[in-house]
């Protein structure tokens, strides 16, 4: 038995796998890396060889074009590959499209990178799985007992009540641009939204490989090919970012802000980025999803990648578990 | 609780007062009694409940959280309240929160060591914006930026009246205020005062514009000093004294002096309010000490005395004679001061003139004499609530000004969102013995502004910012704004040591380099000394 810290730790340039010579998720270019999912902080340009999902590949090339690493190799969801003597395995994390918990066998252990996850539905893409672990590596941005996010279909329902309520106003929702959208869009079209939904030009690239990709997500336009009258008292998504900003002025004088992420639970937030209607829908687990989470997973080791590590390795320690902080640089803690 | 939770929710995150005010009023018409009653005094004086309310939540908490994890959640959320609401247990099952009125009648009728019990089984019946609303409700002030005043236009919404109309019953009503929806909905009659001595909606001035001269006869018009305190109303019936604010709040406790001397009295009067130490009036600064108080000492009373200069008489024995004209009414003023001859007052003198240019003079001197304007007073004008126009001017003294320096820009709110409006500026101060100079910050204005011009600000500060923290943008120092304001006060919450009152974008020098802006040495000689 070889434990797990002896071949899988943070080195320099990310978390490292030292028998299979690779790293997961490295934010520095790396000669071979396995990637979790496609988000800009997990998966970044310029590796030689590059393993993930088939989508995350997808995904990857839209962001940063077709060149951006030396060499895709797919990983089917399920399927078993052996990298120098290590066991790989590529397993549904539940957070976006292609995402991907990767489970690692090597010396007769095993240990379980599930990059960032969530045990909630999401039409846009498969469901986690928990694989049972002795290592088990998390997340923890939303690491706060706070965070208890609300269901992802009810608050599709209180954006449409308010569309339906404020016809003059044009709703400006906020949304990080993979994933999140996508979903908000699958889910406010499974609640009977059947209008089209404008976006932001940050948004259309991904928008349109997820309908590529076989997910149906109705009647989306580029906002920029929309007349002003066509915006009034319409749905317009855009980056958290243009939320407030200039190009914002196009949707009259007073939009109704809404924001769609695990963030706005709390109101001082919402407050401060002057949103109107503050919509609790993450992509990440929350508090009672996570410590479940890892609890399943029957792992004695618990290790933390990033967001309020404080927080859930103390409450671990309550616990009675083995829990420590990687401090692994280069990941977003705010990023939702 | 749930429609006061959903209102309450959306109102903590709407910006706009119109958007506000409809939240209010759709709440108010559609809750029934006692619900709303109880919901409106939460908005405006409070509920009548005495509650440890921050002892019992980290009793509550202490037994139900990890103390770590508690101190982690309070520091991210920010408020106790809230991360109390965040951190309760929801219930396993649907459930039905209690109605307002029954919480309000248990904690009413319970004794302080039942308190904790009842607010935690409330607590276990409700959702998560339910167990927030209900815990800004019994907490005190609820903070989701809705003035009293705005809560009670929302109710004179209902009835199709004018806030003054409330405001005139107000002081007589308690909580939960049934006579007074029940007189909104017209299913009864306008409430009674009886003998408390209540609010009558102040008469306001609008500032004289140019434009406004050529329209007005001097000999229409009675001229008096513009005084520099605050405002107020004393009312005065059967013993019982009341000092009002000029939106209506009740400040009584905070000059229980003033309240002595109107003891004897029975009329309803206008004032300045001011700090007089030994025949000479005080800066507003030493007047800011009493506000806001419920309780003063006698080391304020003796060092800040408060002090009475009368402009009006609203009633007097019991007589309403706004109908009067300001003429009038003066003469009543004049007469029932020298019989009754309250201490601690004095009338706000009339300035004799009989040309505008002879005024101008007076105007002029304003400064000078530490004064803070004219007000023009048209002699057969009524006493009418609100700031009708045409009847009353401030003619402010001439605005100071200083050219700063850009440092800090931040976003508006509302429609200007999307904009850098919100402007820091500095001058240059040179530090003892050092050849170089610093910017050190005197004040921060959002007005005074073009919206092309607005524009061309925010297109500059986009373009030459340094460095962002959340919404405030610090600027490469290089732009000139010509700032007009008030005065200059000292005051240790700036760096500088200085703050501008009213300060506004007079003109913004695109012409002039930043080097040649003034210095904290000129503006410390701006400095106002105490008025005569």
């Amino acid at each position: 038995m070889r434990p797990v810290e002896t071949w899988l730790y943070p080195a320099s340039l990310g978390l490292y796998c030292e028998p299979g010579d690779f790293y997961i998720d490295p934010p520095r270019p790396v000669d071979r890396a396995l990637i979790t999912h496609g988000h800009s902080d997990h998966a970044r340009s310029g590796h030689a060889h590059v393993l993930a999902t088939p989508e995350t590949i997808d995904i990857m090339k839209v962001r940063y074009g077709a060149n951006c690493a030396g060499d895709f190799q797919t990983a089917e969801l399920g399927q078993t590959k052996t990298i120098n003597g290590v066991s790989v395995r590529f397993v549904p994390a539940g957070h976006i499209l292609g995402s991907a918990q990767i489970v690692l066998e090597y010396g007769g252990r095993r240990a379980v990178v599930s990059g960032d996850y969530k045990r909630a539905a999401d039409p846009t893409c498969r469901p986690f799985e928990l694989v049972p672990c002795d290592v088990f590596v998390t997340e923890a941005t939303f690491a706060l007992p706070v965070f208890r996010h609300e269901r992802a279909d009810s608050e599709a329902r209180r954006l449409i009540q308010s569309i339906a309520r404020n016809p003059e106003r044009t709703h400006l929702l906020g949304v990080y641009g993979l994933g999140k959208c996508q979903r908000m869009i699958a889910l406010l079209r499974a609640e009977g939204f059947d209008a089209p939904i404008w976006l932001h030009g940050a948004l259309v690239g991904l928008t349109a490989l997820y309908q590529n990709l076989g997910i149906d997500l109705g009647d989306c336009r580029p906002a920029s090919t929309a007349a002003d009258a066509d915006l009034k008292g319409a749905l317009v998504m855009c980056p958290p970012s243009a939320l407030m900003d200039r190009w914002s002025r196009r949707m009259g004088d007073d939009p109704v802000r809404v924001f769609a992420s695990g963030w706005m639970r709390v109101r001082g937030r919402a407050r401060q980025r002057g949103v109107e209607l503050p919509l609790i829908v993450s992509d990440h687990a929350d508090w009672p999803e996570l410590l479940d989470t890892i609890v399943e997973t029957g792992a004695e080791d618990i290790w933390v990648t990033h967001g309020r590590d404080d927080a859930l390795v103390h409450q671990l320690s309550l616990m009675g578990r083995r829990a420590r902080a990687l401090a692994l640089v280069g990941y977003d803690d705010d990023a939702e | 609780m749930r429609a006061f939770a959903e209102t309450l929710d959306s109102l903590s995150t709407t910006q706009s007062r119109n958007g506000k005010l409809a939240l209010l009023t759709a709440y108010l018409r559609a809750a029934p009694d006692p619900d709303r009653g109880w919901a409106l005094a939460a908005l405006t004086d409070g509920l009548p409940l005495r509650i440890a309310f921050r002892r019992i939540l980290s009793d509550l908490m202490a037994a139900r959280t990890d103390p770590v994890l508690f101190k982690l959640s309070r520091d991210f959320v920010g408020d106790t309240a809230e991360t109390v609401a965040l951190l309760w247990p929801t219930p396993a099952d649907p459930v039905t929160p209690p109605r307002i009125s029954e919480v309000v009648d248990w904690l009413l009728n319970a004794k302080p060591s039942e308190h904790a019990v009842i607010i935690a089984s409330v607590l276990d019946r409700c959702s998560v914006r339910e167990r927030w609303a209900f815990l800004k409700l019994v907490g005190g002030a609820p903070r989701v930026g809705v003035s009293a005043r705005l809560a009670k236009t929302a109710v004179a919404e209902i009835g199709g009246q004018d806030v003054s109309a409330i405001e005139e019953v107000w002081h007589a009503l308690k909580p939960p205020y049934t006579e007074l929806f029940a007189w909104m909905e017209g299913s009864s009659e306008r409430p009674d005062p009886g003998s408390v001595p209540v609010f009558r909606p102040l008469m306001l001035a609008h500032p004289v514009e140019d434009a406004d001269w050529p329209s007005l006869d001097p000999l229409d018009f009675a001229a008096e000093w513009k005084w520099d305190g605050i405002r107020v109303q004393v009312s005065a019936k059967s013993g019982e004294v009341r000092v009002y604010s000029r939106t209506g709040d009740d400040i009584s406790p905070a000059f229980p002096e003033i309240r002595s001397a109107f003891a004897h009295t029975d009329v309803v009067a206008d004032g300045e309010l001011l700090v007089v130490r030994e025949n000479t009036v005080a800066p507003f600064n030493d007047l800011q000490q009493r506000l806001n108080r419920k309780s003063v000492t006698s080391k304020m009373l003796r060092e800040s005395p408060a002090h009475l200069r009368l402009y009006d008489l609203l009633f007097a024995h019991g007589e309403d004679i706004r109908a009067l004209s300001f003429e009038a009414r003066r003469e009543r003023l004049e007469s029932w001061h020298a019989e009754d001859r309250p201490l601690l007052t004095d009338l706000s003198a009339l300035v004799p003139f009989t040309t505008f240019a002879e005024l101008e003079e007076y105007w002029r001197g304003a400064r000078e004499a530490g004064i803070e304007g004219l007000m023009l007073k048209r002699r057969a004008s009524p006493y009418l609530a609100g700031r009708p126009k045409g009847h009353w001017f401030k003619w402010k003294r001439a605005a100071l000004t200083l050219d700063c320096v850009l440092m800090y820009a931040q976003r508006g709110s509302g429609k200007r969102s999307s904009l850098y409006s919100d402007l820091t500026f500095g001058v240059w101060r040179t530090r003892d013995g050092a050849n170089e100079r610093e910017l050190v910050p005197v004040g921060k204005a959002y007005s005074g502004f073009t919206d092309v011009e607005l524009r061309d600000l925010d297109r500059f500060i986009r373009a030459n910012t340094t460095e962002t923290f959340g919404p405030v943008r610090a600027v490469t120092p290089k732009l000139v704004l010509e700032v007009a304001f008030d005065a200059v006060q000292p005051s240790t919450r700036h760096k500088s040591g200085v703050a501008m009152r009213f300060p506004r974008i007079h003109r913004i020098r695109w012409d002039k380099p930043a080097d040649e802006a003034d210095t904290l040495d000129a503006t410390l000689a701006m400095i106002d000394r105490p008025a005569a």
